[in-house]
């Protein structure tokens, strides 16, 4: 009895009902392809969220006012009111002696206004600052332009939009440099159009319209706006938790309180990254436990239809028995037969993944991890021995008169 | 009460060939719930190797439960039985598979073939199991199917065929592996009278060929085959009559039969019909 003769005999046996071996088949492969295939959508969805969040900077902190936030408010109490962020603070920031670690401190005033140019018009963020936001959030500047800091000292009119405003409000072929815009009722004159980033999925990075905060206060938001955050850059990633402390000290000193109650949050990139890698790859984690049931739920299937199969063909276990086929033999057809099911489930469902991976899913394009495939893979092979174990050495334990007086 | 100490056991040589088959006091019983049904109830039975022994009762006499211990496929519950000299009881389940692919050949009422599976397959499945090569397996099974006059039938699947084929096919399962017994549970059970007549003429021939053939029938036309008929009743023999020596032609076959084996065999039912053809191309 050699393994080609064990292999054709159980190929026989698989073949015998065609139909019921490819759903058995079927519900493999379908738990397979949900492995590689949710796996990968996982896997892709965190890459996407790093790409983000990276395009975000991990050298950057964002020093928001709680007051407005809500941030730790309540043990705040009544000094919410007092917790605005001003010009003293980016000047304090900026000084090299009480923070030597932050390298650039951008005020951001946002607020949201309807653009409008001939006729068109589209609603955007304006975000009124200083020459150094661009680089601190990464922007670049595709043609034109960005704002100085003779704008900004002389509160100078002139905006850089993003490339969804120009998109919008501009016919396509036509050049928005030097036109001039309508921001809510004041006119604007575009000086700059910035590079795409792409959606960052959090917001449209596209839709902005950066101006000087001096204009954006006389025009759009008063002057007795306080800044909505300040983007601290640190001089480089490695010494952002540095620039932190030296950030949060500088600040406390300036607002009268201590560091533990200082009423200003401050969102670390790199801390939100981690955090956020981390959720996402629970996410991939909570995907692949769904997939894990399924690929369970076939292997039950291929369980069930082995039971299936060895009580309908008991008496031929009885006849093979009876002319002397020895237990060992009959234990390994069967489960040969079982190892067969979802081996063929096994490679046509990582066929159906890597198929699956071409098209789009959640708008993304799956992420092959080479392990969910040798992962899926295997599990189906390990189910199919430990499913068809139980149904094949039940075979194997007949007694043969009693398999052969079955009808 | 110990067999083994039995004057003239199996292998204490007299000059005698060893018997095939030697039961001694065999008693099988039964658990039906809470009943115990004794099957046998002591049976003595030496059969000589070349016999052709024919097994009457009716049923539940416990013709059926003989043939399963006689064939290994049971075990007595008391009592002793040495095959072709080995005591059974001694052997374990593996050992058991192996005594019953090598020394005995099964044919069944119901033929007991795998399904969709060809004549050719069928034959080579004892041998298969035997550890035969494959290229040995296919040539002992194609003289095996020659032998009972199937040697043009080989690739065909037991559904494409007569009953009487069907249980040829049976017949050349359960020669191929050269077994010093065959056994025959109502092997013409569901034949026809013209394909029961072929297939005793079969057996008829391998028993000419020096083969032991034991078989069960409650059909006396059957028995008539036999060189030693044995009834049993109610677990027991009842009788035991010898037709004709075992050296001597099985009783209903003639001399003519014993040369060669045609490809058919022309059934006693049928000596009017002209003849079919020759020995078939292997």
């Amino acid at each position: 009895m050699t393994a080609r003769d064990t292999f054709a005999i159980a190929l026989r046996g698989v073949a015998t009902n065609k139909l019921r071996s490819a759903l058995t088949v079927l519900g493999v492969m379908i738990g397979v392809a949900s492995v590689i295939l949710l796996v990968g959508v996982g896997t892709a969805s965190s890459r996407a969220i790093e790409s983000r969040i990276n395009s975000l900077g991990t050298n950057t902190l964002t020093v928001l006012s709680t007051g407005r936030f809500g941030r730790g408010a309540a043990s705040l109490g009544t000094q919410t009111q007092a917790a605005n962020l001003t010009l003293a603070d980016v000047d304090a920031l900026e000084s090299p002696a009480d923070a030597p670690d932050v390298s650039s401190v951008s005020p951001v005033l946002s607020t949201s206004v309807t653009a409008t140019y001939q006729g068109s018009s589209y609603t955007t963020t304006v975000t009124g600052s200083t020459p150094s936001y661009l680089g601190a959030e990464d922007y670049s500047v595709a043609s034109g332009s960005g704002i100085t800091t003779q704008e900004v000292q002389a509160h100078d009119r002139v905006v850089v939009i993003g490339s969804a405003v120009a998109s919008n409000l501009f016919p396509v072929g036509s050049d928005p440099l030097g036109q001039t815009i309508y921001l809510g009722s004041a006119t604007f004159r575009v000086v700059g159009v910035l590079a795409s980033k792409g959606s960052s999925g959090l917001a449209n990075a596209d839709a902005v319209a950066i101006a000087p905060y001096t204009s954006v206060q006389d025009e759009l938001t008063g002057y007795a706006a306080s800044f909505t955050s300040l983007i601290v850059q640190a001089r480089s990633a490695s010494t952002i938790n540095l620039a932190q402390s030296e950030v949060q000290s500088v600040l406390a000193s300036d607002h009268d309180t201590t560091v533990a109650n200082l009423p200003f949050s401050i969102l670390n990139q790199a801390s939100l990254l981690s955090a956020a890698t981390a959720t996402s790859s629970n996410l991939t984690d909570l995907l692949a436990a769904v997939a894990a049931i399924s690929l369970l739920v076939g292997g039950i299937g291929v369980m069930n239809i082995m039971l299936v199969t060895v009580t309908e063909r008991t008496r031929e276990i009885g006849i093979r028995k009876a002319i002397g086929a020895p237990k060992s033999v009959i234990l390994t057809q069967f489960l040969v037969e079982a190892v067969i099911v979802s081996l063929f489930g096994g490679i046509t469902g990582v066929l159906v993944g890597l198929v699956g991976s071409k098209f789009r899913i959640d708008g993304s394009y799956p992420v092959i991890e080479p392990y969910s495939i040798a992962l899926a893979f295997g599990v189906a092979i390990a189910v199919g021995v430990f499913f068809g174990f139980y149904p094949a050495n039940r075979a194997a334990s007949l007694r043969p008169i009693e398999a052969l007086r079955y009808e | 009460m110990s067999a083994a100490l039995a004057p003239g056991g199996p292998g204490t040589g007299t000059g005698r060939p060893r018997p095939v088959i030697d039961l001694r006091n065999v008693v099988k019983d039964y658990e039906v719930g809470e009943l115990s049904v004794q099957a046998l109830r002591g049976v003595t039975l030496v059969v000589e190797r070349g016999d052709l022994v024919a097994v009457m009762g009716a049923s539940g006499s416990g013709k059926s439960t003989l043939l399963h211990i006689i064939g290994c496929l049971d075990v007595p519950s008391r009592g002793h039985y040495w095959l072709d000299g080995v005591d059974v009881r001694s052997l374990d389940e593996s050992d058991l598979s192996a005594v019953r692919n090598r020394k005995i050949g099964f044919v069944f009422q119901s033929f007991n073939l795998i399904a969709r599976t060809s004549a050719l397959a069928n034959v080579e499945l004892p041998l298969l199991y035997a550890g035969v090569r494959p290229k040995d397996r296919r040539e002992r099974a194609v003289a095996a199917l020659e032998a009972v006059g199937l040697g043009d039938r080989i690739e065909h699947q037991p559904s494409e065929m007569s009953g009487g084929q069907q249980q040829r096919v049976a017949v050349a399962r359960a020669i191929v592996t050269d077994p010093s017994l065959i056994l025959a549970d109502e092997p013409t059970g569901n034949l026809d009278s013209a394909s029961s007549d072929e297939v005793m003429t079969i057996f008829s021939r391998l028993n000419d060929e020096g083969r032991t053939v034991l078989l069960i029938t409650h059909e006396p036309d059957v028995a008539s085959f036999a060189k030693r008929i044995i009834r049993l009743r109610d677990g027991v023999v009842v009788d035991d009559r010898r037709v004709t020596e075992v050296s001597s032609l099985p009783p209903r076959l003639d001399r003519s039969g014993e040369v060669h084996l045609p490809s058919h065999v022309v059934s006693l039912s049928r000596v009017a019909e002209p003849a079919h053809g020759t020995e078939p191309a292997p």
